[in-house]
């Protein structure tokens, strides 16, 4: 199975949540299936798109919020399935597209190749209730409509042949895409009645 | 010497009167009553992390929502943050405000937290990030505000540094 394929598979349920992918491989196929204002593209800090989606989740409620996560990104941070588990955002699904491999530094093995480290398992020893892992397009679909279903914290570990896009590029810079994603998901909260809280500071003016 | 239980209510004090009601800590000895605090105010949204790097991940996801945030850590947490602090809010422009326990520095007795002390204020230096000594309780609500302000407008993240003056009686 390749990440593509179950990036497209998703791709019409995703396209209006709020999305936060890893750098690479992963952030390139998404982007080149459709940007969108709701998408953020972690192209450095491996690790944290969980850590982000935690911060996103806990203020919006009323958002689900994606996790496009890898193996070699969730082993540099192992410590978020426990805080996860810990806050429990039932507005949050974290799928780990586990390749087995550090593709985008020259494709070496990771600790998960072979099987060796199991991902689900350990999401579901930090206290993760719903931790599945899938090898078929088929299970991955299944297991993200189960988990869009249910109204809690999930995690979906995909196992994925180590390839990817053969370009690489996008149409703006990074902090372009940060403020853009901030502006959309304030206009999507604004639209829901929220109204910002005051920022200390600004009201002095210049 | 122990943690001075009303300056630790003139920093919670002071955080909440900067109107920010979003915290990520990872708890250490100084910031003990202030997470209580934290912990007990309803009014409050405090994440622990599981090490200091996941609350610049948090922080950033709490800036997305438009909702103001504080981090508070020892300074040893912020050595274990510093990629997150380059490579996330750096690079993005993502503000942090951040008050960092400064342990190991004057007066300090235990020597495991020395070498940290030592290095904490050429690191930040080092990574442009503006800093500034909080040591006085009846200054300090000010300085987190002027600190959140900063990291508001200056789109970077910033630190104000808790000190012994401050933390121990």
């Amino acid at each position: 199975m390749e990440r593509v394929h179950c990036l497209e598979l998703i791709y019409p349920e995703i396209e209006d949540k709020l999305v936060v992918t890893i750098m690479g491989a992963c952030a390139q196929e998404l982007y080149d299936l459709g940007h969108r204002e709701n998408f953020f593209y972690l192209q450095h800090a491996m690790g944290l798109a969980s850590s982000i989606g935690l911060g996103l989740a806990n203020h919006l409620p009323h958002e689900r919020v994606i996790v496009l996560d890898g193996d070699g990104s969730a082993l540099m941070n192992l410590g978020t399935f426990t805080t996860l588990a810990r806050y429990r955002p039932r507005n949050l699904l974290h799928i780990i597209f586990d390749n087995g491999s550090l593709l985008s530094t020259g494709g070496f093995e990771s600790h998960t190749t072979s099987g060796v480290t199991d991902l689900a398992a350990i999401a579901r020893g930090a206290g993760i209730e719903h931790a599945v892992a899938v090898d078929s397009p088929m299970a991955f679909g299944e297991a993200f409509v189960e988990a869009m279903e249910r109204d809690d914290l999930g995690v979906i570990v995909a196992r994925v042949d180590a390839v990817g896009p053969d370009n690489y590029g996008m149409d703006f810079a990074l902090p372009e895409n940060a403020f853009r994603f901030r502006r959309c998901v304030q206009e999507r909260r604004a639209a829901t009645g929220w109204e910002p809280p005051p920022q200390p500071g600004h009201a002095s003016g210049a | 010497m122990t943690v001075s239980y009303e300056n630790s209510k003139a920093v919670f004090d002071g955080i909440k009167a900067a109107g920010i009601r979003s915290i990520s800590a990872l708890p250490e000895t100084w910031l003990g009553l202030l997470l209580q605090r934290a912990e007990d105010d309803p009014e409050v949204d405090l994440i622990q992390v599981a090490k200091e790097e996941e609350a610049v991940g948090v922080a950033a996801g709490a800036y997305f929502a438009g909702e103001p945030h504080i981090l508070l850590m020892q300074n040893h947490g912020f050595f274990a943050a510093m990629n997150g602090i380059i490579s996330l809010a750096q690079l993005y422009s993502v503000p942090l405000c951040m008050l960092i326990a400064v342990r190991g520095h004057w007066g300090e007795p235990y020597p495991w937290h020395t070498r940290g002390g030592i290095v904490t204020e050429g690191l930040l230096q080092a990574l442009n990030i503006p800093y500034h000594h909080a040591r006085d309780p009846a200054l300090v609500a000010k300085e987190i505000a002027e600190a959140y302000t900063l990291s508001q407008s200056s789109l970077s993240p910033v630190a104000l540094l808790l000190t012994r003056d401050l933390m121990e009686v």
